[in-house]
């Protein structure tokens, strides 16, 4: 049965110390492939100050404990990480780690990739930036929908 | 009792706060009556969708409205 490991974080987490840990609990994996989610870095002159997403707790966690059920039963993993920030963010600070661990590469790749385009496009998270002291939302992505597209 | 409205992203704009307790209503409808009708119209357009005690309504589903529970109100989502 492979492992499960699915978490919303309030606050900062270490990615490193998190996937140090994940490939340590996988020995019997041949591969271990993770995607880091930053906040990027603006351009010098930009006034984008921070980031916050906000989630609602009935529903974040769990849909994305289905997502990872989801894509455990799609591909054959030996485990599964998914650590996703809610709150106010500057840049360079972590937003979401998605690691997957497998015996053969291939697997390890398709799950790390189906996993981050459905949490971009389909988990409950609302974002929003700082500019110049005032909070904005931001609108949905079509480039997110186009990249869920891919995988129907 | 009454029942608690939380609004996520740009619907807290348009509430003017996260969340906010308003008297117990029936139904859906009878709700939307008792507020702001421009926060009315923002809560019912296109592509909101509505959790009922943490539970995702459908479309066209009319909840029976009781003292204490929750109705979120969650426009698209927009990613991490």
């Amino acid at each position: 049965m492979p492992g499960l490991d699915v978490r919303l974080a309030s606050t900062a987490f270490d990615p490193a110390a998190e996937l140090a840990a994940f490939t340590a609990g996988h020995p019997q994996a041949g591969g271990v492939v993770s995607f880091l989610g930053q906040v990027r870095a603006e351009a010098p002159g930009s006034a984008v100050e921070a980031l916050e997403l906000r989630h609602y707790g009935p529903l974040t966690l769990p849909a994305m404990r289905d997502l990872g059920t989801a894509v455990l039963e799609r591909w054959v993993l030996e485990g599964l990480l998914i650590v996703h920030r809610s709150g106010v963010m500057v840049a360079g600070d972590p937003i979401v780690l998605v690691a997957a661990a497998a015996r053969h590469r291939r697997d390890a790749f398709a799950a790390a990739d189906f996993a981050m385009d459905h949490l971009k496009s389909e988990s409950w998270f609302w974002k929003r930036e700082k500019v110049a002291g005032q909070w904005r939302w931001i609108e949905p992505r079509a480039q997110d929908f186009e990249d869920l597209a891919r995988w129907s | 009792m009454a029942i608690r409205l939380v609004f996520l992203g740009r619907l807290e704009d348009a509430a003017g706060a996260s969340e906010r307790e308003v008297a117990t209503a029936p139904s859906l409808d009878a709700l939307y009556a008792g507020l702001e009708p421009d926060l009315a119209a923002a809560l019912q357009a296109d592509r909101i969708k509505l959790a009922h005690n943490g539970a995702l309504l459908r479309a066209g589903d009319a909840p029976q409205l009781t003292d204490g529970d929750e109705l979120a109100f969650l426009p698209p989502v927009s990613g991490g």
